[in-house]
């Protein structure tokens, strides 16, 4: 196998993380239906701590990507 | 990019001296045009918009009381009542991040926060200023926060290092997350946007796929607003968090 098609398999097996993160978001999200239907009330301070669960979990994915990044180019 | 077949989506950050000889001598690339012009721009806003200081506020003077009220009751909930002394900080951080990342999803403007050494830049100030905060208030107390309370005596070799490693790792996650999101953001923007020149190029049959990929690049567009937000709001909260740590110690 040559190096550029490591790379290639290399950034693949990188973005993997990425099940991980989906299964995270689909949590936050899943959480913010199940809190908001029982008590819609607290919608507006709920969803605002979703936003910043959501953003975290989302760096994560980032995180993976632009290791795929490094991989691919530099 | 289209000529050879494959899409060179990092060239768009890379930086260029800009404004002819004076700018190659004193190294003034775009990035640092695009910091001047965020800067220009949240003056702008705060200026104008508070000028007409009315009692019914105006569409420009609702944005600039909105963004203060919002930013001041972050910091006023999250930091605790001590957070006013921190909101001129986290106020300034705040818009300079939002600002800078709105003005990066125009066409041809350059986002100065998809670089990792602007955003490490800023994160260093944060941490720094954290632990100054925390050394300032506690004085050497405040390393008792790198032990946690109510463990075993036998796991403090162990828990001690974990802890300060989490605390020195706030610096790439800081920095990281708001780098990648803006870095990712444009080059997913770069990658449809090579898609729908390439496919454009090759026939007529070939207008409708060229047509779905700009309408994805326009929905990344309105994506990219949502995250350029998002992400302010974020690096500004967790400044807030960090704040609140070393101010009351866990």
């Amino acid at each position: 196998m040559d190096l550029a098609s490591a790379k290639q398999l290399g950034a693949g097996l990188a973005v993997i993380a990425l099940a991980g993160v989906g299964v995270g978001i689909g949590h936050i999200f899943a959480a913010l239906v199940n809190s908001v239907a029982r008590n819609p009330a607290s919608r507006d301070r709920v969803f605002g701590l979703a936003i910043l669960g959501f953003a975290l979990t989302e760096a994560v994915a980032l995180y993976a990507l632009v290791i795929a990044f490094i991989i691919l180019f530099v | 990019m289209a000529a050879s077949g494959s899409i060179d989506a990092l060239s768009q950050f890379q930086l260029h001296p800009v404004l002819g000889d004076v700018g190659r001598t004193l190294h003034i690339a775009q990035s640092n045009v695009m910091m001047l012009v965020a800067m220009v721009l949240t003056l702008l806003l705060l200026w104008a918009g508070m000028r007409p200081r009315a009692l019914v506020p105006g569409r420009l003077q609702s944005a600039a009381e909105m963004i203060y009220e919002f930013t001041y009751n972050m910091c006023l909930e999250t930091i605790g009542p001590e957070g006013r002394r921190f909101f001129p900080f986290i106020f300034t951080l705040f818009l300079f991040i939002l600002i800078g990342n709105l003005v990066g999803v125009f066409p041809y403007f350059f986002t100065f926060t998809s670089h990792i050494t602007v955003t490490l830049a800023l994160t260093m100030v944060v941490v720094i200023m954290v632990t100054l905060v925390g050394l300032w208030i506690h004085k050497l107390h405040f390393f008792s926060y790198f032990v946690p309370q109510g463990v075993p005596k036998l796991l403090l070799p162990l828990l001690v290092p974990i802890e300060v490693l989490s605390y020195l790792s706030r610096i790439i996650s800081l920095s990281v997350r708001l780098f990648a999101n803006m870095m990712a953001g444009h080059v997913m923007l770069e990658v449809f946007g090579a898609f729908v020149i390439m496919l454009g190029g090759l026939g007529l049959l070939w207008i409708v796929p060229a047509g779905l990929a700009l309408a994805v690049n326009v929905a990344l567009i309105g994506f990219e607003i949502l995250v350029a937000v998002l992400q302010a709001y974020v690096f500004a909260v967790l400044s807030c968090i960090y704040l609140h740590d070393a101010v009351h110690l866990h």
